[in-house]
């Protein structure tokens, strides 16, 4: 049997970093509460038979929240032979909170002081024997980052978790309180094992939802239980949550009066910087500037270069002459030279080329939110997200879509409250990421030559999707109710550490390359032999493109998309394969019309395009691809975030049904007053979507007895459950 | 505590509210008798910043209202 130990402490405590050194792992690490949501398992460096758990970050083992509720759940369940209690010794008050019901356990319990040598440098003294006296358990200073004092730690824990040996249970609560706890304790030992059942008399007292909810308790004895609890309150003119919660602090702040000597005067240099970034006229001001500087180095200056040098140089100059040179003089077949050169090498080159602004995009929001700048956006936005029915912690993940959705789904996970994570998924990949920009670039290029308002017109229209969505999606049934509390630590302010910001680049990047080598790399190849070859005379073989297997496919179902203005079987086949990833649109259209993706600006191309769509057909079919249900890795994410199949389609279902209806909204108005066509029934279903669109977002919030109103985005979210 | 001015210390008399969000407010260290600071207001007037037992939490105004403070 391995020796099961698990880690346990507050957010932000350090518990990702202390994981990765425990274990050599390198999982993500961010300076902003709630990164580890799932508890994930490491074996310990230097130790074959030590698992290590790292579990949620949570602030106490109350019965309210998602992380509280895995973390108990595994403590109890599957009980760990040890724990390491993480505390952040520089925020040593409300970490030690955690730690007073991590005792109550009954389980062997060691504490590890992170950060100890911050709180050194800052001229605090912690007397760490004194601490460990009076909690009765052992206690290690370390410095997880610098990986101080860790393999102390790791020997400790496993010692620990050999010889079996539980600490003494500190006396936290008043004679008052214990006296009250004693006739529980006498109920729960029938039920419980008796290490546990100090945990369990807390639990009754408190009238822990999840421990009622067990069914262990017969009627009496709950009864008895309630007796205590009521008689507790009644003398204390509270009720008994307040009261533990009370006496832990009270206990806590003794304790810490007597043992943490405090030698810090003045303002810290974290304060000093938090007074800029948040102060009331700076902060906004400076915000939009980061954001600024940030876009301009990964996505115009730099970013842009190594990304033209990828497309052009690598891919245009070397790789792809390269290849046909070597194909052609090993002999071989034009077809396959045509499928190498243009379906692989170009399809899945113009999907690399954007790896270099991906990088530099992820290294810029790693640093930010390691260092601590991110719950600060969060803070200073909320007010403006609040107004959409979404948080100011929303704001992350839209901003990380606009370069990538899948990790920009994967960021909602902060978002503690459920309906505001569902929320943020839904609406996220609204926001054009960077393989859609190519999709902008092309039909902007082909139909409108040298203007400038493509790209922001469609970056407006997907924060106005945003906005819209939140507006209406909070009034229905599945998202209404109170907004979620806003109860947010702001962490201190530090450098990242460079591995750490490197580690996070690499792991996103190599998540977007594998991609292209994999998904992009299979569809490049199936597009491009399902629209060079069909059936030719009595067999298959190569034809040209109209009698193409893809056309034959695409003629089937691009009726669909006649309302919308692109009905024919190209732009239908380049939305489809724009589902297995969103480059594609621009490759397959590339591919279809006569040159590879890698140039995407050939004459050709634009002029082939131009011939396919109108310039009201065009925005129609570029709104469509950018709203409509993401690539399938942001939709594989969307599933595992949702963690239902549920969620996941409604999710799905509204993005495509919303897209249909703006693309629906711009074709058949834009046919009418700018290319002057005559009214038609589409026309009129048109402004009925208009006016639904309007009523959804000017209606009253319904109240408990209000009706399903049968507004197109709401059945469109009925039918797809 | 929602009135109470940037950089005055007050003492938490008691909390309202019910469930999670009470028993959230307490997780974070405001508990009775406890002293804040408050710090800051973003710049578009919510939420508040503010120092409890020596660190920095944010809430909404509308949490705040639950704490009363003297």
């Amino acid at each position: 049997m391995p020796i099961k130990i698990a880690l346990a402490g507050n957010p932000n405590s350090g518990k990702t970093t202390l994981f990765n050194s425990l274990t050599g792992s390198s999982q993500y690490v961010g300076n902003w509460p709630g990164v580890t949501v799932e508890k994930k398992e490491g074996r310990l460096k230097g130790f074959k038979d030590v698992i290590i758990t790292d579990l949620p970050g949570i602030y106490s083992l109350s019965p309210y929240t998602l992380e509280e509720v895995v973390s108990r759940n595994y403590i109890l369940e599957e009980r760990p032979d040890a724990i390491i209690n993480l505390v952040d010794a520089s925020n040593i008050e409300r970490n030690l909170y955690l730690t007073t019901q991590v005792l109550e356990l009954g389980i062997p319990v060691i504490v590890a002081l992170n950060m100890i040598d911050l709180v050194n440098r800052d001229g605090d003294r912690i007397d760490a024997d004194a601490l460990s006296r009076a909690l009765g358990c052992r206690m290690v200073g370390i410095s997880a980052l610098k990986e101080e004092g860790t393999e102390t730690l790791a020997e400790q824990a496993v010692a620990l978790a050999r010889s079996g040996e539980r600490c003494e249970k500190p006396i936290v609560f008043s004679p008052r309180v214990e006296m009250a706890l004693k006739p529980l304790a006498d109920i729960a030992s029938w039920h419980y094992p008796a290490e546990r059942v100090r945990w369990y008399s807390v639990k009754l007292l408190e009238r822990d939802q999840k421990l009622l909810e067990e069914g262990k308790l017969t009627g009496e004895e709950l009864a008895a239980a309630e007796e205590a609890s009521a008689a507790l309150e009644r003398e204390y003119d509270d009720d008994c949550e307040s009261i533990i919660a009370n006496e832990r602090y009270n206990f806590i702040t003794e304790l810490v009066d007597s043992s943490v000597i405090r030698g810090r005067v003045g303002m810290s240099v974290s304060d000093r910087i938090d007074s800029i970034l948040t102060n009331r006229f700076l902060a906004l001001p400076v915000f939009a500037a980061i954001m600024g500087v940030v876009y301009y180095v990964s996505v115009s200056w730099l970013g842009a270069i190594g990304t033209n040098w990828t497309r052009e140089v690598l891919f245009g100059a070397v790789l792809m002459p390269g290849a046909t040179a070597f194909l052609n003089s090993v002999g071989a077949a034009g077809w396959l030279t045509g499928l190498i050169v243009d379906g692989i090498l170009g399809g899945v080159g113009s999907v690399l080329s954007f790896v270099p602004q991906m990088m530099l995009l992820f290294f810029f929001l790693a640093f930010l939110e390691d260092c601590g700048y991110m719950s600060r956006v969060a803070f200073i936005m909320d007010r403006i997200f609040r107004k959409f029915g979404l948080s100011g912690k929303s704001f992350i993940p839209l901003l990380i879509s606009s370069g990538c959705g899948v990790p920009g789904i994967m960021a909602s996970r902060t978002i503690e409250n459920e309906k505001d994570r569902r929320m943020t998924i839904i609406v996220t990949t609204f926001i054009p990421c960077g393989a859609k920009l190519p999709i902008i670039a092309l039909i902007g290029g082909a139909l409108f030559p040298g203007s400038a308002w493509v790209a922001p017109a469609m970056y407006f229209l997907g924060v106005a999707m945003v906005v819209f969505s939140g507006l209406i999606l909070k009034k229905t049934r599945l998202f209404l109710g109170d907004p979620s509390p806003f109860v947010m630590e702001m962490p201190r302010y530090h450098l990242p550490g460079l591995k750490s910001l490197l580690t996070h680049v690499w792991e996103r990047s190599r998540a977007f390359i594998v991609k292209a080598g994999t998904v992009i790399f299979v569809a490049c190849t199936v597009i491009w032999f399902l629209s060079n070859f069909g059936v030719a005379g009595s067999g298959i073989g190569l034809v040209s493109q109209e009698g193409s297997f893809l056309a034959a496919f695409g003629g089937l179902i691009d009726v669909l998309f006649v309302p919308l203005g692109f009905g024919n079987w190209q732009a239908t086949v380049a939305t489809l394969t724009g589902l297995a990833a969103k480059e594609n649109v621009v490759g397959t259209l590339g591919v279809l019309l006569g040159s590879a993706g890698a140039a995407e600006k050939t004459p050709e191309l634009l002029h082939g395009i131009a011939n396919l769509f109108t310039s009201v057909s065009a925005l129609s079919f570029l709104a469509f691809n950018l709203l409509c249900a993401p690539c399938v890795a942001a939709m594989g994410a969307i599933r595992r975030e949702m963690g239902s199949w549920k969620w996941t389609l409604i999710a799905l279902g509204y993005q495509t049904g919303l897209a249909y209806a703006v693309a629906l909204v711009i074709n058949q108005l834009g046919s009418v007053l700018v290319l002057g066509r005559p009214f038609s029934p589409g026309t009129a279903v048109a402004f009925v979507i208009l006016a639904a669109a309007v009523w959804l977002v000017v209606r009253p919030e319904p109240g408990k007895k209000g009706k399903r109103p049968g507004a197109p985005a709401e059945r469109e979210t009925a039918a797809s459950r | 505590m929602k009135s109470i001015p940037c950089g005055q210390m007050v003492k938490v008399l008691r909390l309202e509210g019910t469930g999670a969000l009470r028993r959230r407010i307490m997780d974070m260290g405001i508990t009775k008798g406890t002293t804040v600071c408050v710090r800051k207001v973003a710049p578009l007037g919510d939420p508040m910043e503010i120092t409890v037992r020596g660190y920095e939490l944010s809430l909404r105004k509308q949490e705040a209202e639950n704490i009363i403070v003297e």
